[in-house]
């Protein structure tokens, strides 16, 4: 994407531009790993509590999203003279605020709004 | 200005006078950039419905009962290698190699086509099993955000039929070059939103 930064010229169609073999075989490899290791986690059973088999494999997703975006997307702060990390920055504020708050404010909801707290998860 | 307005003939151009003319096309990658963060956006809210309703089966199936997470696994890999294929049909794209441009391509469609009816297979099977969309909040949510995942999947394989057309017809020339980077940053935006999927709901779906 940095290809066509203010010089609106050709040459620069090299493999920077689309990243090169390396970059998309370390990008594949990290991927696989880091795939494989939360579908282990979870088929398995690996850790008997739940609660922090979920955060890590929540880690290695976060981690992996940035591998896709550095090696396959090739998102650097430079691409397009700024523009799409500062879309991307504010893409993912907007995702935080909406996951964050819908997940917090159906919560409390769901918390104190109804009767028989415990039975929640087995009501229509 | 006025007297450059009037010349007869061409259409006029302005431009600033520290600007230079931009190449056409010069703006579609930030542009794609900018659909794929809106797409974004559609499927952090799904995400987000998905996050809120899972766990209301309604005395229905549950993730446990439902998933197989040995078919998931499988249905990641085909995407992940899909991806990487597209990469190789990128960087023979640089060198101008059409032939292999389009074998390449070919390979990424067929991955994509294994995972569109790995996905079909499982909602059959679960929609044979009873667990239809209508069946409870999960379910609804859950299909909303898989189909919609599965949706762009198909529209993907579609440009690319397209694309491999144009590229057969008219080679690899800037304007499909253009659409190819494209395309690889919507199939490469879509492997990153399965990545939510499969962690969100199946793993943590399975751990729920």
């Amino acid at each position: 994407m940095s290809a066509h930064d203010h010089t609106g010229h050709d040459h620069a169609h090299g493999g920077a531009a689309h990243g090169s073999l390396k970059g998309y075989l370390i990008g594949f490899f990290l991927s696989v790993i880091l795939t494989a290791i939360p579908f282990w986690l979870v088929m398995d059973g690996v850790i008997d509590n739940k609660q922090a088999t979920a955060v890590i494999i929540m880690a290695f997703a976060a981690v992996q999203i940035v591998v896709h975006m550095i090696f396959f997307l090739h998102m650097n702060p430079a691409s397009e003279g700024g523009w799409s990390m500062l879309a991307l920055i504010f893409t993912v504020i907007l995702v935080v605020i909406v996951l964050s708050g819908s997940l917090w404010v159906m919560y409390h909801l769901n918390a104190n709004m109804m009767p028989g707290l415990h039975e929640m998860r087995e009501m229509p | 200005m006025a007297s450059t307005a009037i010349t007869a003939g061409a259409e006029p151009v302005f431009h600033l006078e520290e600007e230079h003319a931009h190449a056409e096309g010069g703006s579609t990658m930030l542009g794609f950039w900018l659909y794929l963060m809106s797409d974004c956006l559609i499927f952090a809210m799904l995400f987000a419905a998905f996050g809120v309703l899972g766990g209301n089966y309604a005395a229905g199936p549950a993730p446990k009962d439902l998933f197989d997470l040995g078919l998931v696994a499988v249905n990641t890999t085909m995407l992940l290698l899909s991806s990487i294929t597209y990469g190789f049909a990128m960087l023979t794209m640089d060198k101008g190699r059409v032939g292999a441009t389009q074998a390449w391509l070919a390979v990424t469609m067929l991955f994509g086509l294994a995972f569109l009816s790995i996905e079909l297979y499982e909602f059959a099977h679960m929609i044979h099993e009873g667990a239809t969309p209508q069946r409870s909040a999960f379910l609804s949510s859950f299909f909303t955000l898989v189909g919609t995942h599965g949706l762009h999947v198909t529209f993907g394989i579609v440009w690319m039929v397209a694309l491999m057309v144009q590229v057969a017809r008219y080679g690899l020339i800037e304007a499909n070059r253009r659409r190819l980077m494209c395309l690889s940053m919507f199939w490469h935006f879509l492997d990153v939103v399965w990545i939510g999927v499969f962690t969100f709901v199946y793993l943590m779906g399975t751990l729920r």
